[in-house]
């Protein structure tokens, strides 16, 4: 099947049947970097076995390190880009947990680095299976935070993620659902590009005078939090800027499905989003002008295409924080009358008609401010 | 109980079934059977203490160790006996080892060491060969593995022991006389996996029963890095635990 779809002319590049681990680490061997270090934890396994593949066949020229945890794969990469280094790592659930720590070093020592971030929810009780809460804790770490529906956007967003990560010094990462995307094969369009080698602001090289994160006093650490916390909320043009340089005009933090007339908007993203626009065709068939908003950044949050939203809202988060979803707190800043369901945490499976009647319940006007499902 | 999910010829069998014997021993010799309380770790050996008929805990990766230790310290009157994996303990839990074995807190760990992330099917750890290719080793392992015995010795561990998954009667001894020591307690089991690192006829022709433990440490230590694989009690001495110097026993 592969070799018939390899035939077939697309746009540019091939197209090849990948799942979302495969399609992440497609892209990474574009981007080539320099070094590449990640602790094997599931879903995300799979992407690091096929890094070291591709660096064995000698089809990736990157220097591929095994470490002993999660925390020791972040401090590497770290160290590497520290010194200018194009690099690469991947985690999920309890191991972005215990890198956590040097998830906010990173990002305060203004380094791009990419990261992968196939969604698992975070224990107690032990469960591999997909929701958002790990991603959840990145949220507010000061990273930008891509958010993959399908095996396609797992190869654009981890491609496009080194350019914008290198070109805002903020670390990026590349979510998606575990096993639904993480282990879901599709088409997938591998696209023929090169990417701009790598810059980024400071290097430490050999006799740099340098002396990086010293223990600050008075305003230092105050003014490094707020110029990165700025950088990122104002990042959004050079984020569009360099994705529509590499995935097509059309590309935006937010896809609009539907949306320009509706009288009720669902607000999602990830690997669900695709059966919600399922149901929006099919409501919009019995004539109910229904469409979705599915966020493709969580950080920066995609503001313009919220507050252009003129019906009913409905947010559907996959995590729980405090009172609300993942994203349904934040969003009620900016739409206050929006109604928010956390749904399906630990892999709970949701299917297309128990979705279809979470949407009904909706647009009938049965959803209440906040309501888990179950 | 739930029904067992390792693959069929997984070292984990003689494991599990040695403990059970154990346990059944101990419990005969008068050891109250309520007095008895199991962690495990992340990766197959975790699932051990969804088969043992006892109060178990799940803990995060790595962390069985300071997870027994606090249970302990707050209730010494249990018997609290921890199982984790090579890339549990040796990767990810690795200074916690270091840690317990100077505290000598009394607890006793058994380390089900396969070589391999099993659970993850089939990545290199911390005591998997040097030159060894796995999937994230496609080039071979460049890094020599870790000597789990030789680290429990050094960092002061008072009883160390490596048991093999195949010679059941001798692991049934070393775990008898692991639990019942005074202080912390380490085994390291020779775990063939029969998915991703099937060592059984390779353990089987090289390991070699140690008849009596190292009268030393230097002794023990020698024991520990000869190319021999000698499985047995290598060391054991009473030292002051934790507990007796808080005078909480």
């Amino acid at each position: 099947m592969q070799e018939r779809l390899q035939d077939e002319s697309y746009k540019s590049g091939k197209r090849v049947l990948l799942n979302g681990n495969q399609a992440v680490a497609e892209a990474v061997k574009i981007a080539e970097p320099d070094v590449i270090a990640a602790y094997p934890i599931t879903p995300q396994t799979p992407v690091v076995e096929k890094l070291a593949e591709f660096v064995a066949e000698g089809v990736l020229n990157s220097e591929f390190v095994n470490v002993e945890s999660e925390y020791s794969a972040l401090s590497v990469v770290y160290g590497a880009a520290l010194t200018g280094a194009r690099v690469f790592t991947a985690t999920s659930s309890h191991g972005l947990a215990y890198m956590y720590e040097m998830c906010w070093w990173v990002a305060g020592s203004r380094v791009p680095l990419v990261m992968a971030l196939p969604t698992r929810s975070i224990g107690a009780p032990w469960n591999i299976h997909s929701d958002h809460s790990d991603v959840m804790i990145l949220k507010d770490v000061g990273w930008i935070i891509s958010m993959a529906e399908n095996a396609q956007e797992c190869f654009d967003l981890t491609l496009i993620g080194f350019p914008i990560s290198e070109e805002l010094n903020i670390p990026y990462s590349v979510s998606y659902d575990a096993f639904m995307v993480s282990h879901t094969a599709e088409v997938v369009e591998v696209r023929d590009v090169e990417l701009p080698k790598r810059k980024q602001a400071y290097k430490i090289l050999p006799n740099s005078e340098f002396a990086l994160n010293a223990v600050t006093v008075n305003d230092a650490r105050h003014k490094a939090r707020k110029t990165l916390m700025k950088d990122l909320e104002n990042s959004r043009r050079k984020i569009e800027k360099i994705g529509r340089c590499f995935l097509g005009e059309d590309f935006s933090l937010a896809e609009k499905y539907r949306v320009e007339d509706a009288d009720y908007v669902i607000v999602t993203y990830g690997g669900w989003s695709g059966d919600f626009k399922d149901v929006v065709d099919e409501m919009r068939d019995e004539g109910v002008k229904i469409g979705l908003l599915k966020l493709r950044f969580l950080r920066p949050l995609p503001e313009e295409e919220l507050k252009e939203i003129s019906g009913d809202v409905l947010v559907v988060d996959r995590s729980a924080l405090y009172k609300f979803g993942g994203m349904g707190g934040e969003i009620k800043r900016i739409i206050p009358e929006a109604k928010n369901v956390i749904a399906a945490l630990g892999g709970y499976e949701i299917g297309y008609s128990e979705i279809k009647a979470l949407v009904r319940r909706f647009v009938s006007g049965k959803i209440g401010e906040v309501e888990w499902y179950p | 109980m739930k029904e067992i999910t390792w693959c069929p010829g997984c070292g984990n069998f003689g494991i599990l079934r040695a403990f059970k014997n154990t346990i059944k021993r101990l419990v005969e010799e008068g050891h109250e059977i309520g007095k008895f309380v199991v962690a495990s770790g992340i990766g197959c050996h975790g699932k051990i203490v969804d088969y043992i008929e006892l109060p178990s805990f799940h803990v995060i990766h790595g962390r069985v160790i300071p997870f027994l230790t606090g249970l302990k310290l707050a209730n010494p009157e249990l018997i609290a006996i921890g199982f984790a994996g090579d890339g549990d303990q040796y990767n990810e839990g690795l200074d916690h080892l270091i840690h317990a074995a100077k505290r000598n807190v009394n607890i006793t760990v058994f380390i089900h060491n396969n070589g391999v992330f099993g659970l993850t099917t089939g990545q290199f750890t911390a005591t998997t060969p040097k030159g060894r290719v796995t999937r994230t080793t496609p080039k071979g392992n460049p890094e020599v593995p870790l000597n789990p015995v030789m680290l429990a010795l050094v960092s002061g561990a008072t009883f160390v022991a490596r048991g093999y998954a195949g010679k059941l009667n001798q692991l049934e001894e070393i775990m008898y006389k692991a639990i019942l020591h005074e202080g912390f307690s380490f085994v390291d089991i020779l775990q063939p996996c029969v998915s991703f690192n099937n060592t059984w006829s390779y353990y089987n022709k090289k390991v070699v029963s140690l008849e009596k433990p190292a009268k030393s440490l230097e002794e023990a230590m020698k024991i520990a890095a000869s190319n021999e694989i000698y499985t047995g009690i290598i060391y054991e001495e009473r030292r002051e635990t934790l507990e007796e110097f808080l005078k909480i026993k």
